[in-house]
């Protein structure tokens, strides 16, 4: 955004507030309590900045912002945002899981009686921009390549031309856009199924 | 509103503005919002022209240079986004609420009157009174920073009598899909 700059003029323009956000919860600093994270915001906080930290979490600061809210209250809030914290960490740890068990599928498709397409499945858990990776295969093989849905609703890369054993050389190569695909994780399958619009 | 907004899917298009629609905007801004030109000049400098994303529901998002500023529903008012108002914060009149309602509000809740009536909350007093259907920034009780934006459903007088039902209805709040775009 524009920075605070004074103009010369009479009336002189208010310079923007500069807000601390959390680098953990990208909350403004008071709010951390309130995302999911809030144990590595405050580690976070106390590493990056010890006197904000002291601000927001010294005993003082924390009395006078129990404010209107009765003992109670202010455990069973304690109490959920601890169980949010948890649950949020579960699911994180269960998409790392998957992200490490999931595989790159390669398939070969038929489309008429001589020519076939491939079709690599499974690039986005490893964080690939799937567009450029199209691309690089497109001008790789120099034929056409594409990005589509397939019917379970996930998208694919489709290339035309039986080009299977290529790609996994490349993907093991880790060209270009292909980095970080450990090897066993690509399988390689044979497959015929009738495609509803001609490749 | 920004409840589910995926920028991967719900985004029709973008278009640049018309230089004439750029000046209505701002000078509706302008009126809108308690702010000075000097000062809006800092958010929207005067020589950079805007762009207009179009969303599902019709809701369009203004940008520059990737970072949205502000927003609005079919021709209703116009909404900056939350990081707008955290540098500014002096630009929309403010309501408050009590600890206990923030969460719920962070959730995407609307705001119930007796968020707003009992002890922690805050509202203008009758002579700075606001009428329904205003934008207004939701700060919350000991708290420096908005939690969100939104449009009151009654006016702030009537809120403090009747005390039931919603009172200021969420339109943009923190860490809602919109807040975790940067850059469009």
């Amino acid at each position: 955004m524009a920075e605070a700059e004074q103009p010369t003029t009479e009336t002189q323009a208010r310079p923007p507030i500069q807000v601390r956000y959390c680098q953990v919860c990208t909350f403004p600093l008071e709010y951390c309590e309130f995302g999911s994270s809030f144990k590595k915001c405050k580690e976070w906080l106390q590493n990056e900045e010890p006197d904000l930290y002291d601000k927001y979490y010294s005993e003082e600061a924390m009395q006078a912002k129990l404010g209107t809210l009765s003992l109670e209250a202010q455990s069973k809030l304690e109490k959920e945002a601890a169980k949010k914290e948890a649950k949020a960490e579960a699911k994180a740890d269960a998409a790392l899981k998957k992200k490490l068990a999931s595989q790159v599928t390669i398939k070969r498709i038929e489309r008429t009686k001589r020519k076939h397409v491939t079709s690599v499945h499974g690039l986005e858990a490893f964080g690939i921009d799937l567009k450029k990776a199209a691309k690089q295969f497109a001008q790789k093989f120099a034929t056409g390549a594409s990005v589509t849905k397939n019917p379970q609703g996930l998208e694919e890369i489709i290339v035309q031309g039986d080009v299977s054993g290529e790609i996994v050389e490349l993907i093991e190569e880790g060209a270009g856009v292909l980095k970080g695909i450990p090897i066993d994780n690509v399988v390689e399958v044979e497959e015929k199924p009738k495609k509803k619009a001609a490749e | 509103m920004f409840k589910k907004f995926q920028p991967s899917t719900d985004i029709s298009g973008q278009t640049s503005v018309k230089s004439s629609v750029q000046r209505s905007l701002r000078s509706s801004i302008l009126s809108q919002w308690t702010i000075d030109p000097e000062t809006f000049d800092q958010i929207w400098p005067k020589k950079e022209p805007i762009t207009l994303v179009k969303c599902r529901e019709h809701i369009s998002i203004y940008q520059l240079h990737g970072e949205p500023l502000f927003f609005q529903h079919y021709d209703g008012p116009l909404f900056p986004t939350l990081k707008i108002l955290h540098k500014y914060p002096f630009i929309l009149p403010k309501v408050g609420v009590d600890r206990g309602a923030i969460r719920f509000l962070l959730a995407g809740a609307h705001m119930m009157c007796p968020g707003l009536t009992s002890k922690g909350g805050y509202l203008p007093a009758a002579d700075e009174g606001l009428p329904a259907e205003t934008p207004v920034a939701i700060f919350a009780e000991g708290k420096e920073n908005a939690v969100g934006l939104g449009t009151t459903k009654l006016s702030t007088e009537e809120m403090k009598k009747v005390n039931k039902g919603v009172g200021v209805e969420t339109v943009h709040y923190l860490g809602d899909d919109l807040w975790a775009v940067d850059k469009l």
